[in-house]
């Protein structure tokens, strides 16, 4: 039991920091996977720094998606499934930057949120 | 309940808000004569929707909104729904039973003369195939005793958007009127930003109301946001209608855009339909809103 539950926890802490420290080697930007799927993306929280390009890359697991964030210039992508999309993000100062799905996706799509943390 | 147009007090013209006895009203309205006309907008009346804790009376809401209508002691001449008239279901079978169903307790309204628009809900999944197929087309116009009535399709795409070539349609129809004919805009979502974060926009919207601005008389009425909003971009004021399901909160109050629940002590709370009479020879309306259940 104990072995499985450090199992478990290794596996969480590798995907943590597979999800928030994925940077590139030779100075590319940051890749950050992420999925979606009705009603949630995953991870939802994703933290960055201020200034610093990143590439969030998303695959949906079931059907069509949407991705924009209203307050960094209304950016936004089309997430097919079976297909990466990539985006570069870059905010410009530290802050929380609410994200969502903006295509309509069925009952539960109006909860299909996250955010952005920028820190400085 | 007993309503007749005395109760129309709340006059809004262009731009401004006039508020008026009702006996002054009621005089105005008998100068006009014949060319004055009251319509009643219901919106988002979510049917298939079925979390009793939102709202115990699902079944029972827009069914009481038919019969309030019904009671009104001045019938309107006609009646627009603003779309969500169905609850969203993946299962295309599933969607029709709802349109059915709906259209079942909206065909109890005494008044026949009705006219539909699409919510998000209602067509965002499959372009609004199941919406055309109970309730006709999804953009037209028709006109009522001298105003133009334009029906704006911002859900169907499932970007909320109108998309270009419904833009071309809007800018031909508009290219027939005169600058100053009254045109009244029926639509689902907000035109302007109301609040993009929870997706209260319609993407190209400003392109619309750039068609529209240079028409002198124009008047905008939706749904979506389940709650009375007014707002003006320029000289065209856009008037939200509560909804006949649930109650959404005011645009960006709470972190979270979710429904507001039932309140036991005050049932149908925030859950309402509105009147709007048209003034002849002005391009004022009188807007008047009404609960589903007075408490």
């Amino acid at each position: 039991m104990i072995k499985t539950r450090v199992a478990i926890a290794l596996l969480v802490m590798a995907l943590f920091t597979a999800v928030t420290y994925a940077a590139d080697s030779a100075g590319e930007a940051r890749v950050i996977k992420i999925t979606a799927k009705k009603f949630e993306y995953s991870p939802n929280e994703i933290t960055i720094k201020a200034g610093v390009p990143v590439i969030f890359e998303f695959t949906s697991l079931d059907r069509v998606h949407g991705f924009t964030v209203p307050d960094l210039g209304g950016i936004r992508a089309t997430i097919e499934p079976g297909k990466a999309t990539r985006v570069t993000i870059m905010a410009p100062k530290a802050g929380i930057y609410e994200f969502h799905c903006d295509l309509f996706c069925g009952d539960g799509h109006e909860g299909m949120t996250g955010k952005i943390i920028v820190e400085n | 309940m007993n309503i007749d147009r005395r109760d129309f007090m709340k006059l809004i013209g262009l731009g401004s808000v006039v508020l008026v006895s009702g006996s002054d009203f009621w005089s105005r309205e008998t100068e006009a004569g014949q060319d004055d006309f009251l319509f009643v907008q219901l919106s988002d009346p979510h049917w298939g929707f079925s979390d009793p804790k939102v709202n115990p009376d699902y079944a029972g809401t827009l069914k009481k909104a038919v019969a309030a209508v019904n009671a009104m002691s001045t019938q309107p001449d006609f009646i627009v729904f603003t779309g969500d008239i169905t609850h969203t279901t993946d299962d295309p079978k599933e969607r029709r039973k709802r349109m059915a169903e709906a259209r079942d307790i909206i065909s109890d309204l005494k008044v026949k003369n009705i006219r539909f628009m699409a919510g998000e809900h209602d067509a965002g999944l499959d372009n609004g195939e199941a919406f055309q197929e109970f309730f006709g087309k999804t953009h037209y116009v028709f006109d009522y005793k001298g105003v133009h009535f334009i029906v704006i399709d911002n859900v169907s795409d499932p970007t909320s958007s109108i998309t270009d070539p419904q833009l071309l349609w809007l800018g031909d129809e508009l290219k027939k009127l005169d600058k100053d004919s009254r045109i009244v805009v029926l639509t689902h979502r907000p035109l302007f930003d109301l609040y993009p974060n929870w997706d209260w926009w319609t993407r190209d919207g400003a392109k619309a109301i750039d068609l529209l601005m240079p028409y002198k008389n124009v008047i905008v009425f939706y749904g979506h946001i389940h709650q009375e909003h007014h707002h003006q971009t320029g000289h065209i004021m856009h008037h939200a209608a509560k909804g006949l399901m649930f109650p959404q909160p005011a645009p960006g109050s709470v972190p979270k855009r979710v429904a507001i629940p039932w309140d036991p002590a005050a049932p149908y709370k925030g859950l309402g339909y509105r009147g709007i009479q048209a003034q002849a020879g002005t391009p004022e309306y009188g807007i008047t809103e009404f609960p589903v259940q007075k408490g």
